[in-house]
């Protein structure tokens, strides 16, 4: 794919995380002032919010699609630093074909985490 | 295509140092230096997250392992490089797609730039970033 | 006003004598309103008589004489011993060109990048641009959508600023970028599809990350950073089917009715064909 479109995508990508990397910080990490999840004693890293998390629908989409997009987003951002070190064209092949296998990887493994999550979360009894 | 006499490029260094240090630069170098270390937790982040499908106690043990107060402070600092990359990526998302960057204009010196011109916009963003980390900081450190 | 004794830190480099660029500092007298041009004339005068370096109109027109000017890209010429501050002037030639010797960068690669992009007006009526008829139709509106894009002098200083062109020579650089958008903001050139087949490359305006500093040193206020974003908008657009091009601007139509009188007759050719 040419340059054009990978530079759009990645635009669009930022937007996505933007909307949902916000959301998850903002549940996550300002948990003490916005009291979004796991409010009073339970903390949104306790396992009892966790399993909530797990358990709902919205949660699994937006991981496996925050996934998506961080990974193409910060593959690409990976790539425009390293091209822009001038390799030579085969080390210029071996980072496209490693970033793009090395991504799809870690979405696979990311998108099996979230998917299987719901159905450890019931075996654990939650 | 081949070029003649003394190789002169300025290398990784002209990325933070190659003329004026203008204010933009510095964010553009910023700009790299988070992204890469939000790619590098992200990638870490994603085994630890998934610690979750083997049930509660491997969980757990996963969050012991990054609960010391080293890592509360190395996730602290991702969270500020979030609202940094975050808040500048808007900024650069809607200056690249040409908006903000004004119409051509007749050079008349002293000439005005698209870059004197996005300054505002780029200034805002660094306050409201500011805002943000610290707003994390209370967060992380003070009302937990 | 008197003159000011100034050193002039020059960057010299000899090939085949030298392995490596060296400084030498040179005394000079600085008149009142000396440019840097002048001052290294004066050093050529008087002290270092095979220091090479390129120039020629003197005053801001030809783009010759970009140099790294107290470590800032700047046409000699058109800058100042005073405006510098301080009593040394260090000059050395363009960064992320290679020095053919001391002062003169070799500009070739971005000409090459430039041609590569086609900068002038790409048309389907070849026959009418080999042999006008007429002019082809512009309003002043149109001509203001790229008409500030058309003052560059193509002097490499945006080259030399550009954190990109700093590593990656095969980025095509600030200065064909807007060379590119000039023309594909022109209402007579119909060469947006031709430009865009290079321009969707990894040379094109994707490995722009508006570090800005292409603006802040051009000498002719041409706006780079501002031409390169506008032709990002412009091919994004393309991509996304937002955008519609309106079609090369036709010949202008013949003058109505009688023509006016007493306007005298145009002179004859001095050029012949063949």
């Amino acid at each position: 794919m040419r340059d054009r479109t990978l530079w759009t995508w990645h635009v669009g990508a930022g937007l996505v995380i933007l909307v949902l990397l916000g959301l998850h910080m903002a549940i996550m990490h300002l948990d003490a002032t916005l009291g979004l999840f796991g409010t009073g004693d339970v903390e949104p890293v306790d396992w009892e919010s966790v399993v909530s998390r797990m358990q709902d629908l919205f949660f699994t989409v937006t991981y496996v699609l925050l996934l998506g997009a961080a990974l193409y987003h910060g593959g690409y951002g990976l790539r425009n630093i390293l091209l822009e070190l001038n390799p030579g064209p085969g080390l210029r092949r071996a980072i496209d074909v490693g970033l793009s296998v090395g991504g799809l990887a870690l979405f696979a493994f990311g998108t099996w985490a979230a998917l299987a999550a719901p159905g450890a979360a019931t075996a654990a009894g939650g | 295509m081949e070029t003649r006499g003394h190789p002169n490029r300025l290398g990784i260094l002209g990325w933070i140092a190659g003329g004026r240090w203008g204010f933009e630069r510095y964010l553009y170098a910023l700009h790299r230096v988070t992204g890469l270390g939000l790619l590098a937790y992200f990638v870490l982040h994603i085994f630890v997250s998934s610690a979750r499908v083997l049930g509660p106690e491997s969980w757990q043990q996963a969050m012991d392992v990054v609960s010391g107060p080293l890592f509360r402070a190395g996730e602290y600092l991702v969270f500020a490089a979030f609202a940094f990359h975050a808040l500048n990526g808007v900024r650069l998302a809607i200056l690249e797609l040409g908006f903000g960057v004004g119409r051509p204009i007749d050079p008349v010196y002293p000439y005005a730039t698209s870059v004197g011109r996005q300054r505002p916009l780029a200034l805002a963003v660094m306050v409201l970033a500011g805002i943000v980390a610290l707003w994390g900081g209370l967060d992380f450190f003070v009302l937990q | 006003m008197g003159s000011q004794s100034v050193t002039f830190r020059v960057r010299r480099y000899e090939p085949g004598t030298d392995s490596e660029p060296r400084w030498e500092d040179h005394r000079i007298a600085a008149a009142p309103g000396m440019t840097v041009l002048d001052g290294l004339w004066l050093v050529k005068e008087h002290d270092a008589p095979s220091l090479a370096w390129r120039s020629s109109c003197r005053m801001g027109i030809c783009g010759s004489c970009g140099m790294h000017i107290n470590g800032r890209p700047r046409l000699a010429c058109n800058t100042q011993v005073s405006e510098l501050g301080g009593d040394i002037v260090s000059v050395a030639p363009l960064p992320n060109f290679a020095i053919v010797k001391d002062l003169v960068p070799d500009l070739a690669p971005m000409f090459e990048a430039h041609r590569g992009l086609a900068p002038y007006l790409v048309r389907e009526d070849t026959a009418e641009q080999e042999a006008p008829t007429r002019e082809y139709r512009q309003t002043p509106h149109e001509l203001e959508r790229y008409l500030q894009f058309s003052y560059c002098i193509k002097c490499g200083c945006c080259m030399a600023a550009c954190p990109t062109v700093a590593t990656d020579p095969q980025y095509a650089g600030p200065m064909p970028l807007g060379q590119a958008q000039r023309y594909d903001g022109d209402s007579r050139d119909a060469g947006f599809g031709r430009r865009r087949a290079v321009l969707s490359g990894g040379s094109g305006p994707w490995r722009c990350h508006f570090a800005g500093e292409c603006s802040q040193v051009c000498p002719k206020g041409v706006d780079p950073a501002k031409a390169i974003q506008l032709l990002k908008h412009d091919l994004v657009f393309d991509l996304l089917r937002l955008h519609r091009r309106a079609p090369a601007a036709p010949v202008a139509e013949a003058p109505h009715g009688a023509p006016r009188e007493g306007i005298p007759a145009a002179p004859a050719r001095t050029v012949t064909d063949g």
